[in-house]
């Protein structure tokens, strides 16, 4: 774990709202050479802490007009593999996201669909079909925001 | 905006791998630099690209525990939601806020150091969000995917 500074803080907030910012840029903003604002950046990426980038795109525009997030039960624990169910559930291009989690189900989906007809294509011959599936539970996507985080 | 096969060839490549420079990025799209930079400049123009945002791993900050908290609000007050999300974007813990069309209304990605933080967070500001009727908790134990990558 790595100590925060407020211009490390600053870079973060300012890298997750717009990651194409140059280093110089930020080092003009927060009063800071551009080898030094760079030299940060590469310390925050070194430590792990900036992990890459997220491109936001307007699915719809794409033809992408549904997002659906699923919650998945198992049906016999145990007697299927964990493995099995999430090499299968990798493998559909639909499939955004998948969490392993405890409490009501055991694995969280986001799943992007062109409408839901297409979900319900998707739902009855990709997700029904997996090893193991048990309960389903769907809900639609309406909006959705990111927020800064602790920081 | 008319999207052809070199913009969606373009698109691919940048949501599966977005850390590409520019030239890789081209090369792998099977176009030349400057038509991938004409086209990407155009595509983030018209707001098909909305942008690109750094990815933070909280775990690296000291920040453990993971929790997706779903709510079902009580909708006979009209400004529930509303007032609700409000609330939620003041908790510093909240990092994502979505809202859903089914049995579940709203959810909240909650992060914390470790589970007495969380009991902490949970009780003072999650408890105290207005309009809840419901709450369930789905502790995340791991990521298998995240991907932004879509099957254009």
């Amino acid at each position: 774990m790595t100590a925060l500074d407020d211009i490390d803080r600053a870079f973060l907030r300012a890298l997750s709202e717009d990651a194409t910012v140059s280093a110089g840029a930020l080092g003009r903003r927060f009063g800071l050479s551009q080898p030094a604002a760079w030299r940060r950046v590469k310390r925050l990426s070194d430590a792990g802490i900036l992990a890459g980038r997220r491109v936001e795109i307007d699915r719809e525009a794409l033809g992408f007009g549904v997002t659906v997030f699923l919650g998945i039960k198992l049906a016999a624990k145990g007697r299927v593999s964990l493995e099995d169910f999430e090499r299968a559930v990798t493998a559909i291009p639909e499939v955004q996201l998948v969490h392993h989690v405890l409490g009501l189900y055991d694995y969280r989906l986001r799943i992007v669909a062109r409408d839901l007809s297409d979900f319900e294509r998707i739902l009855r011959r990709r997700i029904m079909t997996l090893p193991g599936v048990g309960e389903v539970e769907a809900n639609v996507l309406l909006s959705e925001e990111r927020r800064p985080g602790p920081i | 905006m008319r999207i052809d096969d070199t913009d969606r060839r373009l698109l691919r490549r940048l949501l599966a791998d977005p850390g590409l420079s520019a030239g890789a990025l081209a090369e792998l799209a099977g176009v030349t630099p400057a038509t991938a930079s004409r086209r990407l400049d155009r595509m983030t123009r018209e707001g098909v690209i909305r942008g690109q945002h750094a990815v933070i791993d909280w775990s690296r900050l000291g920040y453990g525990v993971e929790v997706s908290l779903r709510f079902t609000l009580d909708k006979t007050d009209p400004r529930a939601f509303d007032e609700f999300i409000a609330a939620a974007r003041d908790v510093p813990e909240v990092t994502q806020i979505q809202t859903f069309l089914g049995k579940v209304d709203v959810r909240l990605h909650v992060i914390a150091r470790d589970m007495g933080h969380y009991q902490q967070i949970y009780r003072e500001r999650i408890l105290t969000l207005p309009h809840i009727s419901e709450i369930e908790a789905l502790m995340q134990v791991a990521t298998i995917v995240e991907r932004e990558a879509l099957p254009l």
